[in-house]
């Protein structure tokens, strides 16, 4: 493998990318497969994460990035397939001496050491002098906000900062990479946002590559240079939040990754596509002559005009305030759409729609084809708690 | 309140059964026959010192066996798949649903000069070798009827160990013997003492035992006793002051496995 990644790299370095920071891959995960129970959990699994980069893992449970952080810490071995870890294979390596440090789900800390202990574990089990200890675990304690917290039993801590003295504790022992596994999952909101914004930053101080396993979509948008989007196993799509949320590939990844109208259409040429029996203008190309397809349209792209026949036009089912805009499902031709709006119209009036073909984004059909992005049992349970379907997943996860 | 009322039961039952049982034994021990208040009986004790000094020695002694044997035993059991751990948890009480005196029984016809192993030696050709009436019977009929005692609390202690930190400790750079020093042996000492805790305590003043395989040599503070109450000597204002100085010294004893533990639990991550 390192032969196979140094000349790749060497090659764009001699094509005089110096604008680009020198990349390297330190991790490779090349056909992975693992399965428990006879239950495939990970199939023909491959991906690569560039040294330096805050990855996301990003998928609704059971969909195997858990496995996945659990393989290159070396919990889990794969039945099949190879890791790299900076070229060299390490599927034979224990956890105890692969570079790579794990923030566990619920933290794991040590209940029989105090927050100095646990900080100090990694550096005395590698034989540190305790002068070079008490000067990193002050360092990581100030990293951390926890200074003054040095003697407090791990047990005495809020979950804020147990979730703190996780990070420090990896972070003290200077990993390459760094396995966080959903490690904000158990704090309130608030102290989440506060927290992704933490890690971001520490991410960016000390260069250490992330990678992160998270179910919620915002937060793998507001802190990752790459997004994977997994679902059963296997990469749905890698991207920047950008390209994941203005292009997904297909109709899981649109419905996981925020709101999504998704429509059957009709690719007439490039440029042209059919959907709800009109004619659009778009910006996509590149399908077969009449290729059925999926088409996106976020939420917040769709503009409400006056219903005259210039446009799309739909019965209002159902307003609900959200404070920065109003979530409107309107029923256009038998299909429920959710459109976000700061217009208020009335439930039952007949509104016009009107999108740009920039709003507008093409997928090939794919096994996930009519399963997501109708909001048609929206208005039903709307009393109840808004059981959106992309809701589903994170009401599961709570 | 209806929580404290469900508890009136319970209070009366240590009331007329501990506490007051308690209290008869210290007004024994500090009186004598006529019921008049003496020191003597406590000043009594004095002589059977070398008893007190032999119980408690053979009783540590059963007691690091017991540990020493047990502790890998409940590791094991507690890494093993949770069938498993039922079926190896009722082995190790098997042994205690069989009556006390029969098993004790059966480990002197065990160890007699003429019993079982020794007459098996014999007819492999090999010299016999004394066995009963020793030290050795002693500590090892403790052991084996107490050592369920040891291995039970170290057994749910161990299982309660979250696989996540010993897993954190290995991502933390800890190979499987680091593992075991720093995370394993500190976390599960609460188990380590109360199962010394409940091997000394009955160790130390055990009577039958001492009876049945130690023969008149190894004479402990529980035979002592016997001996005040329903022997020969019969005294029991001597019987009760034995049983109070017993009672001070495993409540000092146990003060210090406490005292170690606490020091364990903060000082944990020095102790490698």
């Amino acid at each position: 493998m390192r032969s196979a990644v140094r000349p790749a790299h060497s090659i764009i370095s001699a094509k005089g990318m110096h604008r680009k920071m020198e990349k390297n891959t330190i991790i490779s995960l090349s056909n992975i497969a693992v399965s428990f129970d006879g239950e495939a959990v990970l199939q023909d699994f491959n991906l690569s994460i560039e040294d330096g980069e805050f990855v996301t893992l990003l998928g609704p449970s059971g969909c195997g990035k858990t496995t996945t952080l659990r393989i290159i810490g070396g919990f889990v071995r794969q039945d099949s397939g190879d890791v790299f870890f900076n070229g060299k294979a390490i599927n034979d390596l224990p956890p105890h001496k692969r570079e790579v440090n794990t923030i566990f789900q619920k933290y794991a800390l040590f209940p029989h050491l105090n927050v100095y202990n646990n900080i100090a574990f990694g550096m005395r089990v590698h034989g540190k002098s305790d002068r070079e200890i008490r000067s990193k675990v002050g360092e990581m304690l100030e990293m951390v906000n926890l200074i003054g917290f040095e003697h407090r039993n791990v047990d005495r801590l809020s979950g804020g900062q147990q979730q703190r003295v996780a990070i420090a504790r990896a972070l003290a022992n200077e990993p390459k990479v760094l396995l966080l596994d959903e490690p904000l999952g158990a704090l309130d909101l608030k102290l989440r946002k506060d927290m992704q914004v933490e890690l971001k930053k520490i991410q960016q101080q000390t260069g250490i590559t992330f990678l992160f396993v998270t179910h919620d979509q915002e937060e793998a948008l507001s802190m990752s240079d790459q997004v994977v989007v997994m679902d059963k196993g296997t990469i749905q799509q890698i991207g920047t939040p950008i390209d994941i949320y203005n292009e997904p590939k297909n109709a899981f990844v649109a419905d996981f990754i925020g709101e999504s109208n998704i429509i059957d259409g009709v690719m007439r040429e490039d440029y042209v596509v059919d959907f709800s029996g009109r004619r659009f203008r778009c910006v996509d190309k590149g399908f077969a002559t009449n290729e059925p397809v999926d088409v996106v349209i976020r939420p917040e792209d769709v503009d409400i005009v006056p219903a005259d026949g210039e446009h799309l036009t739909g019965v209002v089912q159902n307003v609900t305030f959200k404070g920065v805009f109003y979530e409107v499902i309107v029923d256009v031709r038998g299909f429920k759409w959710m459109i976000q709006t700061t217009d208020f119209v009335k439930t039952g009036e007949k509104i016009g729609i009107s999108i740009q073909p920039d709003e507008i984004h093409v997928m090939h059909k794919s096994e996930y084809s009519g399963t997501f992005g109708d909001y048609s049992t929206f208005s039903d349970e709307m009393d109840e708690d808004s059981k959106l379907p992309s809701d589903v997943t994170e009401a599961e996860q709570e | 309140m209806k929580s404290k009322a469900a508890a009136y039961p319970y209070v009366v039952w240590m009331a007329l059964f501990i506490i007051v049982p308690t209290a008869l034994v210290v007004v024994f021990a500090f009186t004598d026959r006529s019921g008049a208040f003496t020191l003597k009986n406590i000043q009594g004790v004095g002589q059977y010192s070398n008893v007190f000094l032999r119980s408690i020695w053979l009783g540590a002694i059963a007691t690091v066996i017991s540990l020493v044997v047990g502790y890998p035993l409940a590791y094991i059991i507690a890494q093993s798949d949770s069938r498993r751990q039922n079926v190896m948890i009722m082995l190790v009480m098997l042994p205690m649903w069989m009556n006390f005196l029969l098993r004790t029984y059966a480990w002197m016809s065990l160890l007699e000069d003429s019993g079982i192993i020794n007459r098996a030696l014999g007819a492999c050709g090999l010299p016999q070798i004394h066995m009963i009436n020793t030290a050795g019977a002693v500590v090892l009929g403790m052991v084996y009827n107490y050592i369920p005692y040891m291995i039970l609390p170290l057994y749910s202690v161990l299982t309660k160990i979250d696989r996540s930190v010993v897993e954190a400790a290995q991502d933390l750079g800890a190979n499987s013997r680091k593992v075991f020093m720093r995370v394993t042996l500190p976390m599960s000492m609460p188990g380590v003492i109360s199962g010394v805790t409940m091997v000394f305590v009955p160790a130390v003043s055990t009577f039958i035992i001492s009876k049945m395989l130690g023969g008149g040599s190894n004479l402990l503070i529980g035979d002592l006793i016997d001996m005040q109450f329903l022997g020969s000597a019969y005294n029991p204002n001597l019987g009760s002051a034995i049983s109070l100085v017993l009672m001070v010294l495993i409540f000092i004893c146990m003060g210090i496995m406490n005292q170690f533990d606490e020091n364990g639990a903060t000082e944990g991550g020095a102790m490698v």
